[in-house]
């Protein structure tokens, strides 16, 4: 809601930005105030070292995740890191491959999440009327449903790789997003600069997708960033009770979910992918939350 | 204007009106919803397939099965035959292998008494605790204690709950170790702590009762505590300092108001407005969280139903399963909703 009071000239081209002698635009005017922001930061660079070494490290790495002809829980140690799984596979390796497979769902999860919620929150916001009851409705139906209990089910159905897992919990996951466009888009129309670009003849596409969803750009960026957020949790969850991803494919929350019975005596098979899965979020929420403030006008760090 | 009497009246039958309103618009998203699952479940496979492959089962008897439930038919009479069993409690039969054509209804409302009985308590605590905090938080804004407070919320936030719960329950064996070696387990009970299902949680006298209640309901409750307590708290804190932020605020302490008068009358009870909301968003991220820590404690709730269910391709399990959180997301956000009003009286129910 905020973020519109100041990006709302954007769209006036040679207007004020040039008569100001320090104006700047407010894209740089964001990334200043986020590159100040010293948790966001440093979340920043742990989230992409954790990329980087899930990306990098398997190619150094001396063992493959499906080689399973290491002896049976073997302590740590420099050739096992975190030892070795009871049918004899490299922990480590498993650790490295579920965090691929848990940041690629989660990436491809927040991006599907936020072009559907974007798309259908502006219309209903931009159009009212009919196409916002017949939104507003498809909302509420898929919030009654239980996510969980749906998604198991069509993963059970449709094989449960990676991808699939992905696009059901999608299915499941954009109505939030919807809701918080929609009611921004709905005092976004009322703003002088939608008026004029319909009065310049523009139409429905037009405006919804070059003014209205430009000038939304901070609370799509936040809510998006924290959807990965979400994501990795939710994928966790599911296939923690082993109804979501299933081999070959992989995640961290089907590693953890294969080894924390260990963890009394053999901590060290789920504290590797815990903490991973840990910092992830963690990361991400903070970024999410920096970049909160950045796009904050009134500078305030106190949005839950 | 209106005389009181009449004023109480109209309030009330505003109320029930409300409500009445609430239901009109939810019925037809449930129906619609049950729906659209019933298709989605009808779609995931013959239930029968299982059946079928076994060796000494006639081809009559599976017919016959089939006709019983109705496989036979087209999907748009079964879906009503089973929303006109549902509605007059008969839920059907649950065919998956090895639960004996066992009827749906009683086993679904057995294992969600389970759960909410989870929910309930982990909720309560979770939003005491979750406001207290934030309030605190709030008020002694930027002190070590709001740090310790936003950085513990951030943190459970962010944890996945069945990590929590695992490392409760990991910590739960130690502890009921250390309870052994101090002897306390004569009256605490052996183990104290229960890290899998409790086979009962009554006692004999009160004190025992409650100990085993304790015991029994700690480590899950408190799995599904932290989560919440979470969000709460941090919803309170924003909420809060928005509000000590307010005119109308500032005019209490410029009256002279004492601070704790202040925060406690003026700026408190509208803080609590927008975490009503967050109340009824959050109900499906904690009954999802319930499902998840039945399964790290070998609960017997939903979760396992669920799990068996759909494993096993148990269509009238999953439908009555479904269904009955649908209605209980539909019940929460009505709750939500009239506490709202309450709190809010510029919202005129009705």
């Amino acid at each position: 809601m905020e973020a519109g009071a100041e990006s709302g000239r954007d769209k006036n081209p040679g207007g004020s930005a040039e008569a100001l002698p320090e104006a700047r635009s407010q894209g740089r005017m964001v990334l200043r105030k986020f590159l100040r922001h010293k948790l966001a930061m440093g979340s920043v660079v742990v989230l992409a070292l954790i990329v980087l070494a899930s990306i990098v490290l398997p190619l150094f790495y001396p063992h493959s995740y499906a080689d399973a002809s290491f002896s049976s829980y073997v302590e740590p140690s420099v050739e096992h890191p975190l030892g070795t799984t009871q049918v004899g596979k490299d922990m480590m390796a498993q650790v490295l491959r579920g965090t691929q497979f848990s940041l690629l769902i989660a990436i491809t999860v927040a991006l599907l999440t936020t072009i559907v919620g974007v798309v259908l929150g502006a219309l209903a916001g931009y159009l009212r009327g009919f196409a916002d009851s017949a939104i507003s409705r498809l909302t509420d139906l898929f919030l009654i449903v239980p996510s969980i209990a749906a998604a198991a089910i069509m993963v059970r159905v449709l094989s449960g790789s990676w991808y699939v897992v992905a696009l059901v919990l999608a299915m499941f996951a954009w109505m939030p997003i919807a809701r918080i466009t929609r009611a921004e888009a709905m005092s976004l129309s009322q703003r002088e600069f939608i008026e004029a670009a319909r009065a310049s003849g523009a139409g429905t596409g037009r405006v919804v997708f070059k003014h209205l969803v430009p000038n939304m750009v901070g609370t799509i960026t936040v809510n998006a960033t924290l959807a990965v957020a979400q994501a990795v949790l939710a994928e966790a969850a599911l296939s923690f009770i082993g109804l979501g991803v299933q081999i070959p494919d992989t995640s961290l929350g089907l590693v953890i979910s294969e080894n924390y019975e260990q963890m009394q005596g053999r901590p060290w098979l789920f504290f590797g992918a815990f903490t991973v899965l840990v910092l992830i979020s963690l990361t991400i929420n903070f970024i999410g939350d920096g970049l909160r403030d950045a796009f904050d006008p009134r500078q305030r760090g106190v949005k839950a | 204007m209106i005389p009181g009497g009449a004023r109480t009246r109209s309030k009330s039958l505003n109320l029930v009106v409300y409500i009445l309103r609430r239901l009109a618009i939810s019925i037809p998203i449930l129906f619609v919803g049950s729906f659209l699952v019933f298709c989605m479940v009808a779609a995931a496979g013959d239930p029968l397939g299982e059946l079928r492959t076994q060796p000494g089962v006639s081809q009559e008897s599976i017919d016959q099965l089939s006709h019983q439930l109705g496989l036979d038919k087209g999907i748009v009479p079964r879906y009503f035959d089973w929303l006109g069993g549902f509605l007059t409690g008969d839920w059907g039969i649950s065919i998956a292998q090895g639960s004996n054509m066992q009827p749906v209804f009683p086993k679904i409302m057995s294992a969600f008494e389970v759960t909410i009985q989870l929910i309930l308590a982990a909720e309560i605590i979770a939003l005491l605790l979750g406001v207290a905090v934030g309030v605190l938080a709030a008020v002694k804004q930027y002190t070590p204690i709001d740090y310790i407070a936003t950085t513990m919320a951030f943190i459970f936030f962010s944890m996945p709950i069945f990590c929590v719960a695992i490392v409760l329950k990991m910590y739960g064996i130690d502890l009921n170790v250390m309870i052994n070696d101090l002897g306390w387990d004569s009256w605490l009970g052996n183990p104290f702590l229960k890290t899998t299902s409790p086979e009962s949680l009554s006692g004999d006298g009160f004190f025992d009762s409650f100990i085993t209640y304790i015991g029994g309901l700690l480590l899950p409750t408190l799995s599904i505590m932290f989560i919440s307590f979470a969000a709460y708290s941090r919803f309170q804190r924003s909420s809060m300092l928005e509000t000590m932020n307010m005119d109308y605020v500032r005019t209490a302490q410029a009256k002279g108001i004492s601070q704790g008068r202040v925060i406690m009358r003026h700026a408190f009870r509208n803080a609590l407005i927008p975490v009503t909301t967050l109340f009824s968003v959050n109900f499906v991220t904690v009954v999802t969280g319930a499902i998840i820590t039945e399964r790290v404690f070998a609960w017997n709730g939903m979760g396992s139903v669920l799990v068996e269910a759909v494993n096993k391709n148990d269509p009238n399990t999953l439908m009555g399963w479904i269904v009955v959180i649908a209605i209980a997301v539909v019940v929460a956000n009505l709750i939500a909703d009239l506490v709202y009003g309450i709190l809010d009286p510029r919202i005129r129910v009705g």
